[in-house]
């Protein structure tokens, strides 16, 4: 049965790349993108990745897709066509993919049991996190704990993008002129959005504290947080939007974030243990652990929170800037 | 037949791989590539996901009566590598802004020409 | 008390000061805090490179997760010396960034270039102290993501496409990696290095291996600018802000060309790669073509950044030329190299950019008369070109002379003889430069305005960087010692197997708890 579904997840999956290739109209290739995204979603839910799916619904499907959109506005839903020749780069992709294909003969059979991969390292993560970190899901023991040098890691990236965004883009200045979404007149819309957007915070809130639990964390929390925020900005107007989240504020959330998060790997130094050694957080090592793994996942949300937002006012800024031309 | 149901996963991922492979390195549209740019790096994700998976296991979250669990450590890798992809994406796009600004064009062919006259 | 923390603090405390810097939003407050953090780095990595010349190899946990569960920083005096070599760059080139990007980029955008350096600096640090081949992904990205960063703050607007090539070429190399990674993990189940080189070195000869490491030597070749997939790098050094340039042609390249080296001799071993896949004579020709190609487009050229970017994808060629000799000899000359190559550039790229600063152009016809105008700046400039060129009493004579040794060690004529043409061309394309410097007369239009010497902030750096060049051309103790150790200590499997056997009965140890 799984197998069934991948294998037609997967072929619809193909038939969007292809259509991606050939279509010149690129609002509907950004649409195909998003759709593309979700399909992977549902190929990670079939193979047990809920954690995954779940980040790549809110980021590739959402993040993304939403930046994507917001680049179109400013540059042009049409691509021209061009004379280039296609012919370098399809045999660059046909070697890169016979080199792939020859590599797939020698790999362990899909899904086995006995797979190197489920024989090794992993082991460790089933059996004994539950006891170690004290936590169910084990996603987030291995995130927050045994690899959360990788996670501080991630979240550094997430703070050099939104460096990246912010020396290329700037940001709105904060309650700017009100320019007519267009979206704002109408009235089922704004209702709607008041209805929505607590509801999202609060799901958000919800996310980041229960991902010890079960899916979730503070990376999804936080773009989750940032979408509430973003839908305020898309239908009630920027200025009203960053006259509640003001982007200096960002600015300091997004580096807050970071701190927090190798602050606490610091604080583990001075209690006598090594770098993001939570154990000595607390009299109890388990105790420790969901301390450590509570503090960092709070500081990966605000530093995503702000990082997220942060980069969409960019794009946004951009946008008004390009209308009041 | 087996070597078939053994492998038919990772054929297909290959496949999405080389589609986004060639959007990247073929169109001539900055948008575009980094679109091909997101097909590319998702289709890796899920070779990886593939790795993980157990046959007859579940999600990776310790439930009652439940003995057999697929393998959290590539979900944790690929959470990274999406965040990873997003930021990346995000610069992207944020030059792609900034050159349509410069050049008033985001078409690769056009910029170079442009470039060429200096 | 923090010694045992050492290894991880050139990571940490650059990450932390990044955020800190974006607070602190003086710029003046920013520089400094970066230059000191960077200065520490710097003083903790010479500090690790001594304990590791001394007793082999340094290991921490992290999160206090024993390898191969956790993530573990590994340094032996490979990459402790490139550390040295990145923190200390880095070190120079803040102090040099204060004046220059002051004319370079906008006020405004001051702190962020802190901000954006120390995070390429984290990335880098990272790079090179990791243990997992996971890791080393994320930070690769942490680096890239603030090197285009950095590339984009320029105010040409070629800048921007500079930057983005280098994202598109950045990314597809670091994919390449990812599959690479991923294949590696589904075979052996594990991601740390040594772990890896162990359950790596049960296989003879494995088609999804040998895929695995095709697909990362390519992604970091991209990386590294080997020939010919190095067409992103001329543009992005050409047009980024002078003391961008200086930072990514002593220390980017480098580090890839580490992550070469490690994934070649730590986990797949010598052996597989050269003999069971036959990479070598891939790697040399490539490395051949990428030495005459590159320094013959660098003669033509009348940028000078653009003709330092080619001669740098040149020196990368002597570097993979090294490697490729499969000896220790041999991977000890490109060792040597990485360390020299960055002193040389890290001085040529500063001494460019205060030209840049004082002339407004990087043009070769903005150098007619600088040897009167700007003294100081074209020696240093001069020292650092004799070092390319590979004249004795330089440090550049000294890689060169290993290279050449190691070469006929093997009885390669032909290649020896090649690393001598190779050093002719540089002749021609330094020699251009001094030659506009020192004989011939400034342009007209150029003379209204008085071209001043450059301040102290950027020639002492720039002078420092020419100093070592002659120090390690003739005191070749340091510099020598090192390299060797770190090649014998890659190259000679029983020094690592006993690290290995130590390993593996830690995680058999492991595994039957």
């Amino acid at each position: 049965m799984v197998e069934l579904i991948d294998l037609v997840l997967l072929g619809m999956l193909a038939i969007t790349a292809l259509r991606v290739i050939f279509l010149k109209d690129l609002f509907a290739v950004v649409m195909l993108f998003g759709l593309y995204s979700f399909l992977s979603a549902l190929i990670f839910v079939n193979l047990d990745a809920v954690d995954v799916a779940f980040t790549e619904a809110a980021v590739g499907a959402g993040i993304s897709t939403v930046l994507m959109l917001g680049t179109l506005a400013l540059t042009g839903r049409k691509e021209k066509a061009n004379n280039h020749t296609a012919l370098l780069p399809l045999l660059v992709v046909i070697i890169t993919g016979a080199a792939l294909i020859y590599g797939t003969l020698d790999m362990p059979p899909f899904g086995h049991p006995d797979n190197p991969a489920h024989q090794h390292v992993a082991p460790r993560y089933i059996e004994e996190s539950p006891k170690e970190i004290g936590l169910p899901n084990m996603v987030t023991s291995v995130l927050a704990s045994y690899r959360a040098f990788d996670t501080l890691g991630e979240t550094a990236v997430v703070f050099a993008a939104a460096i990246g965004v912010l020396s290329l883009l700037g940001m709105p200045k904060p309650g700017g002129v009100a320019i007519d979404s267009g979206l704002k007149s109408h009235l089922v819309l704004r209702v709607v959005a008041k209805l929505v957007i607590p509801m999202t915070i609060l799901f958000a809130l919800y996310v980041q504290f229960h991902g010890d639990y079960g899916p979730g964390g503070g990376f999804q929390a936080g773009v989750i947080a940032a979408a509430a925020v973003i839908l305020y900005a898309l239908v009630f107007g920027l200025p009203l939007a960053t006259h509640v989240v003001r982007p200096n504020f960002l600015k300091v959330l997004a580096a807050l974030g970071v701190l927090i998060y190798a602050g606490t790997g610091v604080t583990s130094f001075f209690l006598g243990g090594n770098f993001l050694d939570y154990n000595v957080l607390a009299s109890d090592p388990v105790v420790g652990q969901h301390i450590g793994i509570i503090v960092i996942e709070f500081g990966i949300g605000i530093t995503v929170f702000a990082a997220m937002l942060g980069i969409f006012y960019g794009f946004a800024a951009q946008a008004e800037r390009t209308n009041i031309q | 037949m087996s070597f078939i149901v053994d492998y038919y996963n990772y054929w297909i991922v290959v496949f999405l791989m080389m589609a986004g492979f060639y959007i990247v390195i073929s169109a001539n549209n900055l948008v575009k590539k980094i679109v091909g740019l997101n097909i590319f790096q998702t289709s890796v994700f899920m070779m990886y996901i593939s790795i993980g998976k157990v046959q007859g296991g579940s999600a990776p979250i310790v439930a009652d009566g439940i003995t057999s669990y697929s393998n959290p450590l590539p979900h944790v890798l690929i959470l990274t590598a999406i965040v990873v992809g997003v930021a990346t994406t995000a610069v992207g796009l944020a030059l792609v802004v900034r050159i349509k600004r410069a050049y008033g064009t985001v078409e690769e062919n056009e910029f170079e020409d442009k470039d060429a006259l200096i | 008390m923090f010694e045992q923390h050492f290894p991880v603090l050139p990571i940490v405390l650059p990450l932390i000061a990044a955020p800190l810097c974006m607070l602190l939003g003086r710029s003046q407050l920013a520089w400094l805090l970066a230059t000191i953090v960077s200065g520490i780095s710097f003083c903790i990595a010479v500090s690790l490179l001594m304990v590791t010349l001394d007793q082999g190899v340094l290991s921490y946990a992290l999160g206090g997760w024993e390898p191969p569960w956790g993530i573990e920083m590994r340094l032996d005096v490979a990459n402790a010396l490139i550390l040295s070599v990145v923190t200390g760059i880095s070190t120079l080139v803040l102090v040099y960034a204060k004046d220059s990007i002051a004319t370079e980029i906008p006020q405004s955008q001051h702190t962020l270039f802190y901000t954006a350096h120390l995070l390429c600096l984290t990335g880098l640090s990272g790079i090179l102290t990791t243990g997992d081949a996971f890791n080393l992904f994320v930070f690769l990205e942490i680096s890239s993501l603030a090197t285009y960063t950095l590339v984009s703050l320029a105010s040409d607007r070629r800048a921007l496409t500079a930057a983005f090539r280098y994202l598109v070429m950045g990314t597809i190399g670091a994919t390449f990696i990812l599959i690479g990674v991923g294949m590696m993990y589904m075979k052996t189940g594990t991601l740390n290095m040594l772990d890896l080189a162990a359950r790596i070195g049960e296989f003879e000869y494995n088609r999804t291996l040998n895929t695995g490491l095709a697909f990362i030597l390519v992604g970091v070749s991209i990386k590294l600018a080997l020939f010919p997939l190095h067409m992103w790098l001329p543009p992005a050094y050409t047009h980024a802000p002078s003391a961008v340039s200086a930072f990514l042609a002593s220390t980017a390249t480098k580090v890839a060309v580490y992550v070469m080296i490690r994934f070649i001799f730590t986990i797949y071993g010598a052996e597989y790669v050269f003999y069971s896949m036959g990479m070598d004579v891939i790697l040399l020709v490539l490395a051949i073509v990428a030495i005459f190609n590159c320094s013959f487009v660098a003669t033509v050229q009348s940028n000078v950044k653009t003709m330092l970017a080619y001669s740098s994808v040149a020196q990368i060629g002597y570097m993979i030329l090294g490697i490729s000799l499969v000896t220790t000899a041999g991977l000890m000359a490109g060792l040597l190299h990485i360390f020299n190559h960055a002193l040389m550039k890290g001085a040529l790229f500063m001494a460019v950019g205060a030209v840049f600063m004082r002339t407004g152009s990087a043009d070769i016809k903005a150098f007619r008369g600088l040897g009167k105008t700007m003294p100081w700046t074209m020696a240093a400039f001069t020292i650092a070109g004799l070092s390319i060129i590979g004249v004795p009493l330089t440090a550049g004579f000294v890689s060169k002379w290993y290279l050449v040794t190691a070469a006929l060690e093997q009885q390669h004529w032909m290649i020896a003889f090649l690393v001598l043409i190779g050093s002719l061309l540089a002749i021609v394309y330094i020699g251009r430069i001094l030659e506009a410097a020192y004989f011939k007369d400034p342009v007209q239009s150029a003379s209204d305005k008085t071209i001043k010497e450059a301040p102290l902030m950027m020639l002492v750096p720039m002078w420092i960087l020419a100093v070592a060049n002659i120090y390690f051309g003739i005191d070749t103790s340091l510099s020598v010692t090192a390299a060797d150790a770190a090649a014998n200590w890659l190259f000679e499997p029983s020094a690592q197997a006993v690290f290995q056997s130590a390993s593996q009965s830690a995680s058999e140890l492991g595994a039957a708890r």
